[in-house]
């Protein structure tokens, strides 16, 4: 693997290091870290470093607003998997089917991934605003009591965020969806020919059930969105109307620079993380386990 | 039999276009209303094309719209953000090829150890980078500044592009590294003229897959920019959501959709670099 080195080599190959040892040594676990710390201090509107046990835990924990992002993470976070996934394989298959014009539905697909979180929340601000979008649209063509205000309804906001993420997301899944099942071995589908098994039969029980890795980055990627979800949440309805679309990437957004509870803010970042390593960890170890067997 | 399958085909048509219809209509509709005047907008349909076209918001939108009381348009915060995309996309992409080719034709296992620990830091929500990041910022004097951006963004731009060249770079047979080093060309000497020129696709990957995360970035943006040289989508989502005098969708719509054209004509002629980063970074990563 490696090559005999000379020892000039070697300090050239540490000094190309050093940077990266810099940046995840100081830069990310050393932030990561001191973060944690901050989170058992009394620090408001600039980092202190008196300690004050658990004190920031219990604020965050008896304050609603916590718990309204807290469980809108999951709210999101569910969804906006489940709706990512089960769109991108229908429109992989789709794909698959089209005997022409592939490339050009392909592309249409996919372009809102190039755009940004800020962008997609925006153009759907515009799209779900009950004066300029949708509701205008159906009542200007004669439905004047139809209403559509779920951009403005506190129950209802999140799943405008929902709905505006997996417009954004839904083109990458789908590729890699379509790849897997472009990889798929042409001699299953003569076989199911001769079979006479369905088409959708051959997708559903012999393709899918083997893109199990497939299925594993398209959790890892979207999981990974799930807790940056900050974006879209600003530009798509500022985590209302008052915080009833707020998430824990913009709570802690807020306690930090906003409200100068910095100690508060650390601390709903500490349960982000441990949310998020309570969640991928088992999901983690079952897929090498079963890959192992 | 075969009534049966151009039925088909046509359903399946027909859904397809349905589908088009829900990821264009955004795109269409910002379109139409960027070329519309405000009172075409306020009578017309949200669909209708303009009765008059004009590229009135487009011109008020880059040079003339309102961020606060600021009203230069977006154009000083588009080149902000340029200049501080290319030497952060620079530097991340060198270091990280430079990073992959150590770690892969030099491996050692303080080598892996240090890959490991970029990879797992780059999956930790941001948020958590926040405060320590601005108070080592004020310390080196470069807060809200536009050299602090550049170094954010190549720090937390340096794990993805290891990652991307490391795996490509894997591939790559040891044995030219192994010839090179028989004919007594150095370490830099077989990276710059042996390991990088076999790599172009994954460069223009990084290139541009770097770029537009700098471009789209929204969180540092906000946080260490410049309030009045804010990078673009923090100064497009400030520009919509101003509240200063009249709103004027039309501009604030063009101002979105000319902030959004960069990275839809780069996805629009690099598409497939673009899918194969994202993608390799999902198996991999």
């Amino acid at each position: 693997m490696g090559m005999r080195t000379t020892s000039s080599n070697r300090v050239k190959r540490v000094f190309v290091l050093v940077p990266s040892i810099v940046i995840a040594l100081y830069f990310i676990w050393g932030f990561a870290l001191y973060t944690g710390y901050l989170s058992f201090t009394e620090s408001r509107f600039l980092p202190k470093h008196s300690w004050n046990g658990l004190d920031n835990y219990r604020a965050l924990f008896e304050d609603d607003r916590w718990w309204v992002a807290y469980s809108n993470l999951f709210v999101f976070g569910g969804l906006y998997l489940a709706g990512c996934i089960v769109l991108g394989i229908v429109l992989a298959i789709l794909l698959d089917r089209l005997t022409k014009g592939e490339s050009l539905f392909r592309t249409v697909y996919l372009y809102p991934m190039s755009l940004s979180l800020v962008v997609t929340g925006l153009a759907w601000q515009w799209m779900l605003n009950p004066t300029s979008g949708l509701q205008r649209l159906v009542r200007d063509a004669g439905y004047e009591n139809f209403s559509f205000n779920w951009l403005v309804s506190p129950d209802h906001a999140i799943y405008t965020v929902v709905f505006a993420a997996i417009w954004n997301g839904t083109g990458l899944i789908m590729i890699l969806f379509l790849s897997g099942i472009k990889s798929i071995d042409a001699e299953i589908w003569k076989a199911a020919r001769i079979d006479r098994i369905p088409t959708w039969r051959v997708y559903v029980s012999i393709i899918l059930p083997s893109l199990r890795l497939t299925f594993l980055s398209a959790v890892m990627l979207l999981g990974f969105q799930v807790v940056r979800s900050f974006d879209v949440v600003v530009a798509l309805t500022n985590a209302g109307p008052g915080y009833a679309s707020d998430v824990p990437a913009h709570y802690v957004f807020e306690y930090f620079f906003q409200r100068g509870r910095i100690g508060q803010g650390a601390a709903g970042a500490v349960i982000m993380v441990v949310t998020m390593i309570l969640i991928v960890t088992p999901y983690l170890l079952y897929e090498v386990r079963r890959k192992q067997l | 039999m075969t009534r049966r399958h151009t039925f088909r085909g046509a359903v399946l048509y027909a859904v397809a276009l349905f589908f088009a219809l829900y990821f264009l209509a955004p795109l269409y509709v910002m379109l139409v209303t960027s070329f519309k005047t405000l009172e075409d907008l306020r009578v017309s349909s949200i669909v209708s094309l303009p009765k008059v076209w004009t590229l009135e918001p487009w011109i008020k939108a880059w040079s003339g719209a309102c961020s606060g009381l600021d009203c230069n348009g977006i154009e000083p915060y588009f080149i902000v953000t340029i200049e501080i995309a290319v030497p952060a996309v620079l530097l991340a992409v060198l270091f990280g090829a430079l990073n992959g080719y150590v770690m892969t034709k030099w491996r050692s296992r303080s080598a892996d150890l240090l890959f490991t620990a970029l990879l797992i830091g780059s999956f930790v929500p941001l948020q958590l980078y926040l405060i320590p990041l601005a108070v080592t910022l004020r310390e080196l004097g470069i807060f809200g500044t536009y050299p602090g951006l550049v170094l954010i963004h190549t720090i937390y731009g340096i794990p993805l592009t290891t990652m991307l060249f490391r795996n490509y770079y894997t591939t790559l047979p040891d044995e030219l590294v192994r010839a090179a080093v028989m004919d007594g060309a150095g370490f830099f000497k077989i990276f710059f003229s042996v390991i990088l020129p076999l790599s172009p696709a994954i460069t223009i990957v990084a290139l541009i897959l770097v770029f537009s995360g700098v471009y789209n970035d929204f969180l540092f943006a906000l946080t260490f920019g410049d309030p009045a040289k804010r990078p673009i989508m923090a100064a497009v989502q400030n520009i919509v959501s101003s509240v200063y005098g009249v709103r004027e969708h039309n501009v604030n719509v063009a101002a979105v959709v000319i902030s959004a054209l960069p990275t839809l004509f780069l996805f629009l002629v690099a598409g497939r670099f673009f899918v194969r980063g994202l993608t390799q970074g999902a198996v991999k990563g």
